[in-house]
């Protein structure tokens, strides 16, 4: 029988660097030019399989705008275990962001966290500000994962996302511990208060 | 921030972040300020590093005691009745799905110098030592008239009315002992002192089948937690509210409520910078509680409350080494009028350290000397490795806010559980939208 993980994904980076978008080419693979801020943008889900069948089910939190303050909550990174952060390759000043996110990160989040930055608006490559060289030395100097993408083209969108599945510890899950991989679907080892709620009409399936 | 909003929420307390949460699903513009720099207001938990600025900002954090990232500890005391209100919220605004709960291991009572578990079955309501044979067997038939009662059947009235008989008469119908009522007013129908006695019995009936049917739902006693603290309630909610468009600004002091020349709310100034808004909603500590408010008495203090939030490096005695609980003791017991309550969480529920146990003991202040009030609570945890205690006044609002478009919420009170909180969530969204809090359920996207 194949296994299935389950990953908990978060994604950073500057309000407009197409944070969004990179989740919505990956999931649904749309793209929409005129995209609002993130309102309403539920949780998403979408999973890769591998070359040997394991199945990667990943939860993607989105930040809902609440980067725009400082304002993420602590519960953002918590148990996260993997993270995409996200800059614009037209914008110089969205990197140095990148870099500020990153350092939140080492400090908030399981050091075992898997991190991949990544270069949006590839099809904007006229307009670059960004270098690749400059990018991926940073990388390389704090062990991130790097590439280039195009949310508008889908260039380079599911590689990422699958080559963040490849580098996951795809162990046995231990139970309810930071940065674990949880057994899919539905291991929580707590209580379940959707399943096995009193009132009425809710017996609807949860999918967390 | 030269928008303008639907409604602007100060404070990320539990309650302001259901209200944002909820008014952000119906499709208000919600801009959400806090002055700390972390969520959850009075209701946060914090590690330890914000422990100690709040209660020792002089010391350092000791180094003993683990990562400071291990640390949640609750402001404030509460649990989860399984079967509640806030139960109810959490579930039909699909919140759970950023948090995760656990039991809380058992449920306690003091009687006489020791204490004894709440039975949470048949089994342990038999070798219960809370109750003699023969008042075990009176128990046992006024449980079972209140799981019989059907209110359109007299043949299970008993003669008795809810309505009008008074909870003595119920008590005395089945004969029960002082002791008998002081475990099921207080350990059960959760009272906190014993006004509720010579009222109408049917709210202390509908508490008890509140409590029996949420121990019923778990097994080991009538309360969940969630993992990581309660801090993380406020937080699902305020994730809920961005996800439908509501601005978060923490760290972001304010500096002055802004009214008409008929004192109507119009906006909030915080760094010298005025957003407009139709409508505030804020706790008390931004309407003249702390803040300074033009000298408009807003708010007034209605009592206050003691809390001990108290480091164990071992479980409490006599809990069975419980790595949860709580643990009532009953005000006749110890000769007060309001009972003191203890809750316990530790490494199982994420909140702190191995081999730290994290228990906060409360009770309403009667007198000057509230530390000396808690005594018998603290007296049973057994060694405390350290202690924070804190007193905090219960400010209620002085209007309904409808006049002027400021809706003012309640302090966070004395009792073991939420429910007050959803009451308090459900009169302000009444005040702010003249219409009853329904819950819808909301429209969920899953993928794959």
């Amino acid at each position: 029988m194949s296994k299935q993980f389950q990953f908990k994904l978060v994604l950073l980076g500057e309000s407009a660097v197409g944070k969004s978008s990179l989740v919505l080419r990956f999931v649904k693979d749309q793209f929409d030019d005129y995209r609002e801020s993130t309102i309403g943008a539920a949780f998403l889900t979408q999973t890769v399989t591998l070359e040997d069948q394991t199945t990667v089910k990943f939860e993607i939190w989105d930040t809902a705008g609440q980067e725009r303050y400082k304002s993420l909550a602590p519960m953002y990174y918590r148990n996260a275990n993997c993270a995409v952060v996200v800059y614009d390759i037209t914008q110089a000043a969205s990197l140095e962001k990148a870099r500020t996110w990153i350092r939140e990160l080492q400090r908030q989040a399981d050091p075992s966290i898997v991190i991949a930055l990544c270069g949006n608006k590839l099809d904007l490559a006229a307009r670059r500000q960004v270098s690749q060289e400059e990018a991926k030395k940073y990388a390389d100097e704090e062990g991130l994962m790097w590439t280039e993408t195009s949310a508008k083209t889908g260039e380079g969108v599911t590689e990422i996302f699958t080559a963040i599945a490849q580098k996951l510890p795809l162990t046995a899950p231990s139970a309810n511990r930071a940065g674990a991989a949880r057994a899919a679907p539905g291991a929580r080892t707590g209580v379940d208060l959707n399943k096995q709620s009193g009132a009425s009409g809710q017996q609807e399936a949860c999918n967390c | 921030m030269d928008e303008e909003y639907d409604v602007i929420v100060l404070g990320t307390g539990l309650t302001e972040c259901i209200l944002s949460g909820l008014l952000s699903v119906e499709g208000k513009k919600v801009l959400h300020m806090d002055r700390n720099d972390y969520y959850g207001g009075d209701s946060a938990s914090l590690n330890l590093t914000q422990l100690y600025r709040k209660f020792r900002p002089d010391k350092e954090v000791p180094t003993d005691l683990g990562r400071d990232r291990d640390y949640a500890v609750d402001l404030v005391p509460k649990f989860i009745i399984a079967s509640g209100e806030l139960t109810k919220i959490l579930v039909h605004t699909d919140v759970t799905r950023y948090l995760e709960f656990k039991q809380i291991a058992g449920s306690f009572v003091y009687r006489d110098g020791k204490i004894s578990k709440v039975p949470s079955t048949e089994m342990e309501a038999v070798r219960s030592p809370l109750m003699g044979l023969f008042e075990k067997r009176r128990a046992k038939k006024f449980f079972e008239f209140l799981q019989n009662w059907r209110d359109g059947d007299p043949a299970t009235h008993q003669g008795l009315d809810l309505d009008r008989d008074s909870m003595k008469t119920v008590y005395e119908k089945f004969g029960l002992e002082p002791g008998t009522q002081d475990f099921i007013g207080h350990a059960m129908a959760l009272y906190l002192d014993d006004d509720y006695i010579t009222k109408p019995a049917r709210p202390t009936y509908d508490r008890i089948l509140l409590y029996t049917s949420s121990m019923a739902r778990y097994g080991k006693s009538p309360y969940i937690y969630p993992l990581y603290g309660l801090g993380e309630l406020p937080q699902s909610f305020a994730r809920l509210s961005a996800i439908y468009g509501g601005t978060y600004m923490l760290d972001k002091p304010i500096d002055a409520i802004v009214t008409d020349a008929d004192g109507k709310f119009v906006g909030v100034t915080s760094g010298g910078e005025t957003v407009k808004a139709k409508q505030v909603i804020g706790d008390p500590s931004y309407f003249g509680a702390e803040a300074k408010d033009g000298g408009k008495v807003r708010v007034v203090e209605e009592g206050k409350v003691v809390r001990a939030i108290c480091f164990l490096k071992h479980p409490i005695p006599g809990t069975e080494d419980s790595d949860s609980c709580q643990i009532i003791i009953p005000q006749n017991q110890v000769n007060r009028r309001n009972d003191i309550y203890i809750a316990m969480v530790s490494s199982t529920h994420n909140v702190c350290a191995k081999d730290i146990y994290v228990a906060i003991v409360s009770t309403i202040v009667e007198t000057d000397k509230p530390e000396l009030e808690i005594r018998p609570g603290l007296d049973l945890l057994g060694p405390i490795y350290d202690k924070f205690v804190d007193i905090t006044p219960l400010y209620t609002p002085t209007s309904t806010g409808e006049a002027d478009n400021i809706f003012i919420t309640r302090s966070y009170d004395a009792t073991s559980h939420f429910e007050t909180v959803v009451e308090d969530v459900q009169d302000v969204w009444k005040r702010v939208t003249g219409t009853d809090l329904v819950l819808k359920k909301r429209e969920v996207e899953v993928q794959g």
